[in-house]
């Protein structure tokens, strides 16, 4: 008897996991970008826009460093 | 390419920023996301187009404490900082209405909708770029600095109804409103989390950064007009 009761409750989860991969598989995702990998490719091209982005910042901050070391701090008013 | 060095010690935070960014990045597009109905792939937006609002949210709030400093000091370092982090903060704004309205065209099939969330960010924008408009129309620097400071601070107390509590109020097509907080509607699952909390912490201190530069950059230039 209890195993049947096991064997039951076993099931009611097993038929509520599978209902729900079927709702979530039936929604369409990047699953072809992903699997052809051109996926990469876009993470590429935006991680070398971010790359010169931040290097330019760098180069700013190194400039205004030594403008900043030519005009010595005095307290602001 | 060799002078392209920070000094660790002062500037580790910057360097923070900039490991958070490209995280984010690279995470953002290639962890496993929960498979919602509508929002799909662009539920990775969380990490771009939703921290955008939150950083600016920091920013502006950095901004109004600056102001309230000045007002409580007169110093005006303080207006120069509280003027920057007000800039900034619209700025991602801006970016945060340009990049939801792209969303919104392929999600909803139109650019624009009347949707509550959707005018009050456009509201609170117009909102602060009235500050910007003030700022500049005032001649006279100690009257400016106060005006304007006084000014931020009835602009972000329009900012929090605006975004916060109106859109609650009434139904709205955006994920995450009409009634709910809005963390709930994306199932934000620890996998989202992982990405989405780093995503504000870096997209605010790269605003941040921008920030100093340009708050240096401003002393540095009242120091050659003091000089001629």
């Amino acid at each position: 008897m209890k195993k049947w009761i096991l064997i039951f409750i076993g099931n009611l989860f097993s038929l509520s996991v599978f209902s729900q991969s079927a709702v979530t598989e039936g929604i369409e995702m990047a699953d072809v970008m992903r699997a052809s990998g051109k996926i990469y490719v876009v993470l590429l091209v935006v991680l070398v826009i971010l790359t010169g982005l931040i290097l330019y910042l760098v180069k700013l901050d190194r400039k205004i460093s030594k403008l900043e070391a030519e005009f010595p701090p005095k307290d602001n008013k | 390419m060799a002078k392209l060095k920070l000094n660790i010690r002062i500037n580790w935070w910057k360097i923070l920023a900039i490991f958070l960014v490209f995280y984010t990045v690279i995470a953002g597009f290639l962890i496993k996301v929960p498979r919602i109905a509508i929002v799909q792939e662009s539920v990775r937006n969380q990490f771009f187009h939703v921290s955008m609002w939150f950083s600016m949210m920091i920013l502006l709030t950095t901004s109004l404490i600056y102001s309230i400093r000045y007002l409580s000091r007169s110093n005006m370092q303080f207006d120069r900082i509280a003027e920057e982090f007000a800039y900034m903060g619209i700025i991602l704004g801006l970016l945060g209405l340009t990049t939801g309205s792209i969303w919104a065209r392929f999600t909803w099939g139109a650019w624009w909708v009347n949707d509550a969330k959707l005018n009050g960010a456009a509201i609170c924008m117009l909102v602060y770029l009235a500050y910007v408009i003030l700022r500049n129309s005032i001649e006279d620097e100690i009257q400016r600095a106060r005006i304007a400071a006084v000014y931020n601070i009835f602009a972000w107390a329009t900012l929090v109804p605006l975004l916060y509590i109106l859109p609650r109020l009434t139904d709205s097509l955006h994920p995450g409103s009409g009634g709910n907080p809005g963390f709930n509607i994306y199932d934000l699952d620890n996998n989202l989390r992982l990405v989405f909390y780093p995503s504000i912490i870096g997209w605010t201190l790269l605003g941040v950064w921008i920030i100093q530069l340009r708050v240096r950059f401003k002393i540095l230039k009242s120091k050659l007009e003091d000089f001629s």
